[in-house]
């Protein structure tokens, strides 16, 4: 399976080459917002206010970190993916408006965002659930943090990484969807499991 | 019993729980990336069994999402001080966010505000149950939102019998699918009451992956579970493969005639929990995470 290393800020043209179940790890500035960083940063949108930071060409990360403060620095201390399905809400507009490459989390995402991803040319990268010291030890500097009053979980954390991986390209900018292929292949397994289990289909 | 000694001993609960996975659960993730035959899910395997040891390295807690802070009492009816439990606990708490670091997880439902240190109203919980004798057992559970939101309490038909209840699992996990962080461990509980099924589902997460339910019965309920939902191919974070739970737990209470609820709980791979008995002269012995103190 290809593996790819890409840099921030990430084109287009370098995005449409991806496709489903390749590996891509990334260097450069990625950017954690959940429900509520999306939820704020769309209303910003609306109110023509800019966001702290343009995130064009950058990686959004479904992530509320465990931070600690050193002297005035943040340290990432753990930093894995939380589940992207909330974020399903608002990706699309995040992704058209603000021209994120590469979405970051774990667990998938649905038929919007990835019709999003195909019309403008970005992809999901799913990272291991869990797995945060991995994560973390990716992340070499903690940038910045803004809209902190949302709290450390969905403050946006601007953070400075090197090869920030292994994400397995679940959502490439083609229409495919790798959990959605995975739903359809369950469905036809249940036939199976019914007549294991003895149900009645 | 001294309350500075259960604040201690349930600080370094905390800190065992967060950092280091039970060995039973670390010995099935990795025979699971032995077994898997998925490239996706290997991948997945992979980088936990890569995580789990950085997290030992680092003494840094293995996921972000440092979970809702639930602890299980078992008093010993003859122990003393038992009113000053409560605070001990919460302090303990309040100590292992700030110290460890955990991630603060306690948010008020109605203004939505965070209270930065992982207490507020009925959080930390704290199950009670007395026991005979005079010693003090102490369990912390660490747990994940993401397997927290799939968890399902199901009123069945008791007409459906025990058909109705595996019916009701595999159509949980599969609803479950990715969120949950697969593999997963799955608490399966029937009959008590609404309550009372979630209650025995999410305590039979505590128990160990190498201790089938003492009823045969139950034990092979268990394992033709554990099998029915490892061919979904939901498999390792829910990227297609064929481990998508490192096992089942089933618990029973006796049923309502007319009830049959069942209750299907989720702890994400991540299954973080850690045990210690305190006796009344004050030594503690550390169940699940002996050469860990």
């Amino acid at each position: 399976m290809p593996v790819y290393h890409l840099k921030t800020p990430i084109s287009e043209e370098e995005i449409r080459k991806l496709k489903v179940n390749d590996v891509l790890y990334i260097t450069g500035t990625i950017v954690t917002a959940r429900d509520q960083a999306h939820r704020r940063a769309l209303e910003y949108l609306k109110e023509g206010k800019p966001l702290p930071i343009n995130l064009e060409g950058l990686a959004v990360f479904h992530c509320g970190p465990v931070v600690a403060k050193e002297g005035d620095k943040w340290v990432a201390v753990a930093a894995g993916p939380t589940t992207s399905t909330r974020m399903d809400l608002f990706e699309d507009e995040f992704i058209k408006n603000f021209k994120v490459r590469v979405v970051i989390g774990k667990g998938g995402m649905g038929k919007r965002t990835t019709d999003a991803m195909a019309k403008y040319g970005a992809v999901y990268g799913a990272f291991t659930g869990g797995a945060a010291i991995l994560a973390a030890k990716a992340i070499k500097n903690v940038r910045g943090v803004e809209w902190l009053d949302l709290g450390t979980p969905e403050a946006l954390w601007i953070f400075e990484v090197e090869n920030f991986g292994p994400l397995t390209v679940a959502i490439d900018s083609h229409g495919n969807n790798l959990f959605l292929d995975v739903a359809k292949n369950v469905e036809e397994n249940r036939k199976k499991i019914y007549q294991k289990l003895g149900l009645p289909p | 019993m001294k309350p500075e000694i259960v604040e201690n001993v349930a600080f370094n609960l905390i800190r065992q729980a967060v950092i280091y996975l039970p060995e039973d659960v670390k010995q099935a993730l990795k025979k699971a990336y032995e077994e898997e035959t998925s490239e996706a899910g290997k991948t997945q395997l992979k980088a936990i069994l890569e995580n789990i040891e950085l997290a030992e390295k680092y003494q840094a807690p293995i996921c972000q999402d440092t979970g809702t802070i639930i602890f299980y009492v078992s008093a010993g009816a003859e122990v003393r001080g038992l009113d000053k439990l409560e605070n001990a606990l919460i302090n303990a708490t309040r100590k292992a966010t700030k110290e460890i670091p955990l991630r603060p997880n306690a948010v008020d439902p109605f203004t939505q505000k965070n209270s930065g240190d992982n207490t507020g109203r009925f959080i930390p919980y704290i199950h009670w149950e007395i026991a005979p004798g005079n010693t003090l057992e102490l369990t912390v559970m660490t747990k994940g939102g993401g397997s927290e939101n799939v968890c399902l309490t199901g009123m069945l038909v008791p007409g459906e019998g025990i058909n109705g209840l595996k019916k009701f699992v595999i159509e949980s996990i599969i609803k479950a699918g990715a969120q949950p962080c697969p593999p997963t461990i799955v608490g399966v509980a029937m009959g008590g009451g609404a309550d009372i099924a979630m209650k025995l589902a999410k305590k039979a997460l505590l128990r160990p992956l190498n201790e089938p339910n003492p009823n045969p019965e139950i034990a092979k309920l268990e394992r033709e579970l554990y099998e029915a939902a490892n061919m979904t191919g939901i498999g390792p974070m829910g990227l297609g493969g064929k481990t998508t739970v490192l096992g089942v737990h089933v618990e029973y209470a006796y049923r309502h005639p007319a009830s049959f609820p069942a209750a299907v709980a989720f702890n994400c791979w991540a299954a973080r929990r850690a045990t210690a008995r305190i006796h009344e002269d004050g030594s503690v012995e550390y169940l699940t995470h002996k050469e860990k103190v």
